[in-house]
């Protein structure tokens, strides 16, 4: 049984049609969460080329990412990051057993339904790339295809999940290797979690309703979240991971998964490390193997750390206030 | 006497299953629990498994890494009731291809006699939900839901078809082995579980 809070049935990416004169359903939001929740406990990973794909399914990942060019790049590039060339993620998804996504830029529609035409199993309207809309993101229930996004606190998953997400990652700071804030950022969702479960038990719609205002979602919303104790839909951490030991401490945050973006392939022992940072996330309450999996890895190999403080590109800060 | 049935919690939807089976077991009103289990000491307890849906290529992977996969493949093989849900399924099978990529090297239980073949059915974009039925276990009516779901193009002699979609095979019973294509885990009906659930009582009683 599947928390559904918050669907919409009358969605234009719900499509009802007949095989063979049997009526089948697709798009609906038991198949949309349905699929994020096959991923729970699991490691997604960014990929760049059909070799790095082949690394991360070999070592034990969910799924892979397709980017043009891993977080951290992109932050060295600069200027406007665009969703990732076709051809490669075709050939990836010709190569790999596992779902293959893809990121589009926020707000981006066209981009989205590019990526929905390639059959990608899930777009990520992602911070990493270069917003096209500041105030607007996609309204993703007109998909079938299910949309992951990123947030920062509780307020902001809701309303991506009111848009018709399927999946919330935290943000975190993308291409840091500084998990700092993907642990404040998941931190935030529990604790507003915790606090309008609080406000629900006690009884007080009216601080509900406020606490809805204040979140720009619906009381409806609010409410059955606050009901359920929990997001309606599964929630991984994602932005600055790159340690087993980053991944594990996640995963005891309660989050359900998680997205490794350049830790892995900017590190110089991408293929131990990949397989290590999966050991860590399946055996995360078991220490003596979170300390055999961070044993695999090199420290001095790990990728480069950039400092919060000092960055020039927040990517968290995009869309944060739409 | 009480049962203990566990779910695998390797990888994947391992909440919705024990959410569908404690209600299967409380409306049934048998004295059992169920549990999530890791460790092959976890796993020599059990007197019955659901393997749930996940990414098979993860689910095998890391339980051979911890051990777990022989303790299973022992226990299974000894008569043990179990229920492998999609990615569970293959995980039973002897073999299995990928539609696209073809023959995959995934570690497996080599439990079922059965062909077997990955992302049968397309990508996310094409997953569905659709009526099936299960009519040899009296489930006439059950809404089944196939995300990038595998399915069975042909099986041995000592495997029974227990359901079909557009000529597909998308569930298989032998003895106390069950194997589905599509997940009863993420729909309000227990029906299926509460038949492995009475497996599960049988066998230990």
């Amino acid at each position: 049984m599947l928390p559904l809070s918050g669907e919409r049935l009358d969605a234009k990416g719900i499509v009802s049609e007949k095989e063979n004169s049997i009526d089948v359903l697709r798009g609906s939001s038991t198949l949309k969460r349905g699929f994020a929740h096959m991923l729970k406990n699991g490691v997604i990973m960014d990929v760049t080329t059909v070799e790095q794909a082949q690394i991360a399914e070999e070592a034990g990942a969910v799924s892979v990412m397709v980017l043009d060019k891993l977080p951290s790049e992109v932050r060295k590039a600069g200027g406007v990051a665009r969703t990732a060339s076709i051809r490669i993620i075709e050939d990836i998804m010709d190569s790999v057993t596992i779902p293959v996504m893809a990121k589009c830029r926020i707000g981006h529609v066209h981009e989205a339904l590019v990526l929905k035409e390639t059959d990608v199993d899930m777009i990520d309207e992602s911070e990493v790339l270069t917003p096209a809309d500041e105030l607007r993101h996609i309204w993703k229930w007109d998909f079938t295809t299910p949309f992951v996004n990123g947030a920062r606190s509780l307020a902001e998953a809701l309303r991506r999940i009111e848009e018709g997400a399927a999946m919330i990652r935290t943000k975190g700071e993308p291409g840091t290797g500084n998990v700092a804030e993907a642990i404040t950022h998941i931190k935030k969702v529990n604790d507003g979690l915790r606090t309008i479960k609080g406000i629900y038990d006690s009884g007080d719609n009216q601080e509900l309703v406020r606490i809805a205002r204040e979140f720009k979602v619906s009381y409806d919303i609010v409410e059955q979240t606050a009901k359920l104790g929990r997001l309606p839909v599964v929630n991984f951490a994602a932005g600055g991971i790159a340690t087993p030991a980053d991944a594990a401490y996640l995963m005891s945050l309660g989050c359900d998964g998680i997205f490794v973006g350049s830790g892995i392939f900017n590190a110089d022992d991408a293929k131990e490390r990949a397989r290590a940072i999966v050991l860590a996330t399946t055996f995360w309450n078991e220490s003596d193997k979170v300390k055999e999996a961070q044993k695999m890895i090199d420290e001095r190999q790990s990728m480069v750390g950039l400092d919060i403080n000092t960055l020039e590109l927040r990517m968290q800060d995009r869309g944060g206030s739409a | 006497m009480s049962f203990t049935l566990g779910i695998l919690s390797i990888q994947g939807d391992v909440a919705e299953n024990l959410i569908s089976t404690k209600a299967a077991i409380s409306e049934l009103g048998f004295d059992g629990k169920v549990i999530d289990v890791k460790t092959p000491d976890e796993i020599s307890q059990l007197d019955g498994l659901i393997i749930p849906g996940g990414e098979s290529t993860t689910i095998g992977e890391l339980s051979l890494v911890n051990g777990s996969l022989k303790v299973l493949k022992e226990k299974i093989d000894n008569g043990m009731p179990v229920l492998g849900i999609c990615a569970g399924m293959i995980m039973l099978a002897k073999t299995a291809n990928d539609k696209v990529v073809g023959k995959t090297d995934q570690p497996l239980l080599d439990i079922l006699d059965i062909k077997l073949e990955r992302n049968s059915f397309g990508r996310q974009r094409q997953s569905f939900e659709t009526d099936i039925s299960l009519d040899s276990i009296n489930i006439p009516k059950f809404n089944g839901v196939f995300i990038r779901a595998p399915s069975v193009s042909d099986v041995g002699s000592d495997v029974e078809v227990l359901s079909k979609f557009n000529g597909k095979i998308v569930a298989v019973k032998k003895g106390n082995v069950i194997g589905t294509s599509f997940h009863p885990e993420l729909t309000e009906d227990i029906s299926l579980h509460k038949y492995f659930v009475n497996l599960v009582n049988s066998f230990k009683n």
